[in-house]
């Protein structure tokens, strides 16, 4: 089934024209009404009118991250404050969150792309969609949320945590599509098993899984344990939340809702474009977000675009799935997180050498953070519960700060690494 | 009576121990009594020595964590039911011990053993009442 085949079908000349249009729409609005937006076209020389083709949009700035947060709260807004009927933050980052506003017309853009993506996993008025994805500022409970009101689907807003429930109305409400991240599904499967849930008495025959980085492998234990089409969903708060691309039945990559954002691949060290098939940082344009415009938002995360015809019919183009990143960011079970957050909240404490070594695992399926840190004076003592207690006083201190559980083990002093030039502050043995 | 004793910080690693009882070999540093309490990612080694200044100084040129602190150092019949009478006499006084271990040496007919009690002071002050023989620094470098 394809929600909208005239959108998703579309002949690729046609759609290339609706781009350009939308482009230079949003291009005019960002330059009109985002100050922030203006000033840098004319640190650049450019105007709006010359963004003529799709190839012009190598002309436009770059938007990243730390843009965004620095127009916190409301500054890359493009519309009057009376035209906002909902915002939304970025996960995880202690400082200041990216907001991401919402016009009428968006959250309908949204809702459109979102039943696309859930019409992928077979979504029809018929089923049940079990919405294990949080609701609140973070955009997965309520991005899933719209696009299954679109459908006509009946969801289940049971949102994040309470697994035992979560089996409950699964087997009682007789779920037929599960969305969460792919950690929580594996998580979800074990608590089944353990329960004695047979996976035949399930009624579960698909599930969107997003929001971190996952493999096939994970896909495969999934699929086997759960008994469902497991399927990856993409998407970021800053361009929109979940439904910038999604997998089809196919699972050869996830068709990008290229009418409404326009990707890009870049090299993230020169920053030149790079042609579909070859691996690189892709970066979004939205082309009919009408409160919050972003131009080429560099989304740091790595994968390759391809053009090949795909057998489910949509001419949409596909991305990889993303193999990684090109900043230091750290996702840990679904939260974001910098290094330089948890340097920050360990230096706050009170005689901890300032050296330290983030090591991050995937012993079964969850994310495990490991911080090393050097053993001081301070820290040491003659009795083990002494210590012990100084390392909880720390994990407890860095869960607080971060809030991600950590492990944290006492090293001896001067057998971590010492910055020159760049030390090597995380290690990541996960495998995507 | 207070003794001296020296704690370090070792990673659970292999070496680490060996890299820090050659350290206090090098600077003719001989240990008195030892002994390592384990857990499952470090150990900390507490020994009395001689000179616990210096035993302190030679490890943290060789970048170990060294702490020094006060324990109770005491004489035990050594025969059946030595150590048993001691530990009555704390249990006794509804005191707790951290830790316990032995020197090396014997004094004469008498066993060494070192305690750790939550509060020192208070450990001492029974034990004494109790007239258990309790060692004094000088006493360790004359054994």
């Amino acid at each position: 089934m394809i929600w909208n085949p005239k959108a998703e079908c579309m002949d690729k000349e046609e759609r290339k024209e609706t781009q350009l249009k939308r482009l230079q729409d949003t291009v005019k609005r960002a330059y009109e009404n985002v100050p922030y937006y203006h000033r840098r076209f004319n640190e650049l020389g450019i105007e709006p009118e010359d963004i003529e083709s799709l190839e012009d949009i190598k002309k436009l700035p770059f938007t990243t991250k730390k843009d965004l947060r620095e127009a916190y709260p409301f500054g890359m807004f493009a519309v009057p404050d009376e035209d906002i009927i909902e915002v939304h933050t970025s996960s995880g980052t202690t400082g200041k969150p990216t907001v991401s506003g919402y016009t009428q017309k968006d959250i309908n853009l949204w809702s459109e792309v979102m039943a696309r993506a859930l019409t992928m996993a077979g979504a029809t008025r018929k089923d049940r969609i079990q919405n294990c994805y949080g609701y609140g500022l973070f955009t997965g409970g309520l991005g899933i949320h719209y696009g299954a009101q679109r459908v006509g689907a009946t969801v289940i807003p049971i949102s994040a945590g309470n697994t035992k429930r979560q089996i409950q109305i699964m087997q009682d409400f007789e779920t037929t599509i599960l969305t969460c991240t792919p950690s929580y599904a594996l998580y979800l499967s074990e608590v089944l098993e353990k329960e004695g849930v047979k996976k035949d008495n399930l009624k579960l025959k698909s599930g969107l899984f997003g929001a971190e980085m996952w493999t096939e492998e994970m896909r495969n234990a999934i699929e086997e344990r759960l008994g469902l089409e497991a399927l990856n969903i993409y998407g970021l708060t800053e361009i929109i939340g979940p439904g910038v691309a999604m997998e089809c039945q196919e699972k050869n990559g996830l068709h990008i809702f290229e009418d409404h954002f326009y990707p890009e691949i870049i090299d993230p060290n020169t920053k030149e474009n790079l042609p579909p098939g070859e691996k690189g940082e892709l970066v979004l344009t939205t082309l009919t977000r009408e409160a919050m415009p972003i131009l080429r938002f560099r989304t740091r995360d790595i994968t390759t675009l391809r053009t090949d015809k795909c057998p489910c019919g949509r001419t949409l183009i596909r991305m990889d799935r993303i193999t990684g990143r090109s900043d230091d960011m750290l996702k840990i079970r679904g939260v974001i997180v910098f290094p330089s957050q948890i340097e920050e909240a360990l230096l706050k404490i009170n005689g901890l050498e300032p050296h330290y070594q983030i090591v991050v695992t995937r012993p079964k399926y969850l994310d495990e953070l490991e911080i090393q840190v050097e053993a001081s004076p301070k820290l040491f003592s003659d009795e083990v519960k002494h210590i012990e207690e100084a390392k909880k006083m720390i994990e407890e201190h860095l869960q607080k700060e971060i809030g991600l559980r950590v492990n944290v083990t006492l090293v001896e002093p001067e057998s971590l690494p010492r910055s020159e030039g760049k030390a090597i502050r995380v290690i990541d043995k996960r495998k995507f | 009576m207070k003794v001296k004793q020296i704690s370090v910080f070792l990673e659970n690693k292999k070496g680490r121990l060996k890299k820090a009882v050659h350290a206090l070999a090098k600077a003719n540093i001989n240990i008195r009594a030892l002994s390592i309490a384990d857990t499952s990612e470090f150990g900390i080694l507490r020994l009395i020595v001689p000179e616990p200044e210096k035993a302190k100084k030679v490890l943290e040129e060789n970048n170990f964590v060294v702490k020094i602190n006060d324990v109770i150092a005491v004489e035990v019949p050594d025969k059946p039911g030595g150590l048993d009478s001691i530990l009555g006499i704390l249990t006794e006084a509804d005191m707790n011990v951290e830790y316990i271990y032995a020197f090396v040496e014997k004094k004469g007919e008498k066993a060494l053993v070192v305690i750790r009690t939550e509060d020192i002071e208070s450990g001492i002050k029974v034990l004494r009442e109790a007239k258990v023989p309790i060692l004094s620094s000088e006493d360790i470098s004359t054994i």
